[in-house]
């Protein structure tokens, strides 16, 4: 009987990536970006945010088409629940720059990806947003994701996909370690 | 102006190793100390080190540590060895001679020194992977009130106030001197970031036998897929103790020390350390867990496979539920903190285009982009094991024979003994 081996694809070009790399590594200055978002005032809590443009390999860069995000609050808030909140965005990054990572890595280590799922919780104290108790901080007390991967692998080839793609993600650092802000009014 | 053929920098095993390999090739050559032999094993160790590597592997080329094979070296042991070395291969030493400067000077090299001018061909530097402690950029950010000190100025637990100590940095410094201090009974805080997880002992065998009949230490440089990424990897959990222990984390939570993450702020009088603690153990974790099954695989493939303990694999580091993310100092009464964040080789001396946009030493496994100038005793200089004492063996060998053969190859310079005759001549003028 005639076997096939069906070459690893996970729809990620890692050849480009690999070049990409070296090329900056050459060229630190291309490697400097710039990420962008626009959001205006809708009504009450809810906003809307787009983004098209970046700056990247020393020149501007624009997505395809522009992305519009609604932002808003739920009904027990007392708002129209016109979009997912501020929050929920932060864990929509968060699970979906892990997501890009494990699929890149899985693609570069040769693993075949079948499904790829992640379930998010993070849990607030509304104590600190409120101002109930200044002990308590705005933000998420913790973060929670939990994957559901199916692929030709281990266990631990998995958690080493999964743990890795942490190490290399640019929203785990952004949740994960102080980012200096300055908001102004122009 | 006095003239030799080759300066070699630094007198501790690499140096002493170089210059008996230089003798071996006929080439004239002169070690520079600025302190004494072995000067750095003498000053810029803690009093209770031990090396990392049993004594069995304690070697140096056509000489050996005389000890019990599966014990480590004690700091005066380790002197007493490289002294003896010394003496042993004769090497020309002048101690007490700082190098100030080395710059090109047509086809070799001007070396300055407190002690004088030197002209030469070619220069050796072996002055170590360890001149200067690396502290980051955040350490000017902690108040005036907490005393801070690097892993070099560690001597032993006395030199620091009873208040808490924060130590930062988790390879084999960070974690020895947690568990010293926390056994002198301080409390201690760890800050942990990337590292590397190792048992001392794996089925009998010690972790270095297993790197070593695994092919790991004698990978070479050009031989990996990330050079730059493996020569940056940190330097595994290890004590060198007469038990030969375990040290690790969950030993040292055990035992009282906090464990936090990374420390990635300073804010006033509260350090904030990062979220990422649970992934890098994880990963460790992962990293010791493939480690010992190519192990297995590779006894389970020999013959001494039968000869070895049952395998063992070892519980995954406890981290607590939600680690601390901020130690406010004042309150948590922290005196002192410790770098324990590594080190850099010193090429201040170095008036050489040899650095990249890093101000990294550009060099191809110890042969630097400046034809004549070589190095050693990197990380991962050569091979893996280029930083220990018993990789300096195949490194001298390598670099020996190349250096005497750029000596030789007459296309590069006036040939030596036409030289020798000129200089003669000169001298009559």
């Amino acid at each position: 009987m005639k076997q096939t081996i069906q070459a690893v694809d996970n729809g990620v070009n890692v050849e480009a990536l690999l070049g990409a790399r070296q090329a900056l590594t050459d060229t630190p200055e291309a490697a400097q970006f710039k990420w962008r978002a626009t959001c205006s005032w809708v009504r009450g809590t809810h906003s809307r945010s787009t983004v098209q443009s970046f700056f990247g390999l020393g020149s501007e860069q624009s997505h395809n088409t522009e992305f519009k995000y609604d932002a808003d609050h739920p009904a027990i808030f007392a708002s129209e629940d016109k979009g997912a909140t501020p929050v929920e965005y932060v864990l929509v990054g968060l699970a979906s720059c892990l997501t890009a990572g494990i699929a890149a890595v899985a693609q570069n280590r040769k693993i075949q990806l079948r499904s790829v799922k992640a379930t998010l919780e993070a849990g607030m104290d509304l104590q600190g947003i409120l101002g109930i108790d200044s002990e308590v901080r705005n933000g998420f007390s913790g973060i929670k994701v939990v994957y559901d991967i199916d692929a030709d692998a281990t266990k631990e080839e998995i958690a080493s996909l999964v743990a890795q793609s942490q190490r290399r993600s640019a929203v785990f650092d952004i949740v994960t370690n102080p980012t200096n802000v300055s908001v102004e009014v122009r | 102006m006095n003239r030799t053929d080759v300066i070699v920098i630094g007198a501790g095993h690499s140096g002493l190793a170089m210059s008996a390999r230089l003798a071996a090739h006929s080439v004239e050559h002169v070690v520079f100390e600025r302190g004494e032999v072995a000067n750095s094993w003498r000053h810029e160790r803690w009093d209770s080190l031990r090396l990392l590597t049993p004594n069995w592997q304690s070697r140096l080329p056509g000489y050996r540590f005389d000890g019990p094979p599966d014990g480590f070296m004690t700091m005066p042991e380790v002197i007493q060895f490289i002294d003896r070395y010394a003496a042993f291969v004769g090497a020309p030493v002048r101690t007490g001679v700082n190098v100030t400067s080395v710059r090109q000077d047509g086809d070799g090299f001007r070396v300055m020194t407190q002690g004088g001018e030197w002209r030469c061909r070619a220069v050796v530097m072996a002055s170590g992977a360890h001149g200067i402690p690396n502290v980051p950029a955040l350490a000017a950010s902690l108040p005036a009130s907490v005393k801070t000190l690097t892993a070099r100025d560690y001597k032993h637990p006395g030199q620091i106030d009873d208040a808490g100590v924060l130590i930062v940095g988790a390879s084999a410094t960070g974690l020895q001197l947690a568990d010293e201090l926390r056994a002198s009974g301080r409390e201690v805080t760890l800050a942990v970031g990337e590292h590397i997880r190792m048992p001392r002992v794996y089925r009998g065998r010690d972790i270095q036998w297993w790197l070593y009949v695994a092919g790991i230490l004698d990978q070479r440089f050009d031989a990996v897929e990330d050079l730059v990424r493996a020569r940056r990897v940190p330097s595994p959990q290890l004590i060198g103790t007469p038990e030969r222990a375990t040290l690790d984390l969950n030993a040292l939570t055990d035992r009282g020390v906090q464990v936090v993450g990374r420390l990635v702020g300073i804010d006033g009088r509260r350090l904030q350390f990062s979220g990422t603690l649970r992934n890098e153990c994880a990963m460790a974790d992962l990293k010791l867990g493939r480690m010992l099954d190519n192990f297995d695989a590779l006894a389970d493939a020999s013959s001494v496979g039968d000869m070895l303990g049952t395998p063992q694999r070892y519980a995954a580091t406890r981290i607590d539920e939600s680690p601390r993310l901020a130690i406010d100092l004042a309150r948590e009464r922290i005196g002192t903190v410790i770098w324990a964040t590594g080190f850099r080789p010193d090429f201040s001396f170095l008036q050489l285009p040899a650095f990249d946009h890093k101000g990294r030493l550009r060099h191809h496994g110890g042969i630097v982009d400046v034809p004549g100038l070589y190095v050693l005793g990197l990380n991962f200089m050569r091979r893996r094991k280029s930083s220990f004492i018993h990789g300096a063996e195949d490194d001298v060998r390598d670099l020996g024979a190349h250096l005497a053969a750029w000596l030789e190859d007459s296309s590069n310079v006036v040939p030596l003994r036409a030289r020798h005759a000129r200089r003669a001549a000169n001298s009559r003028g």
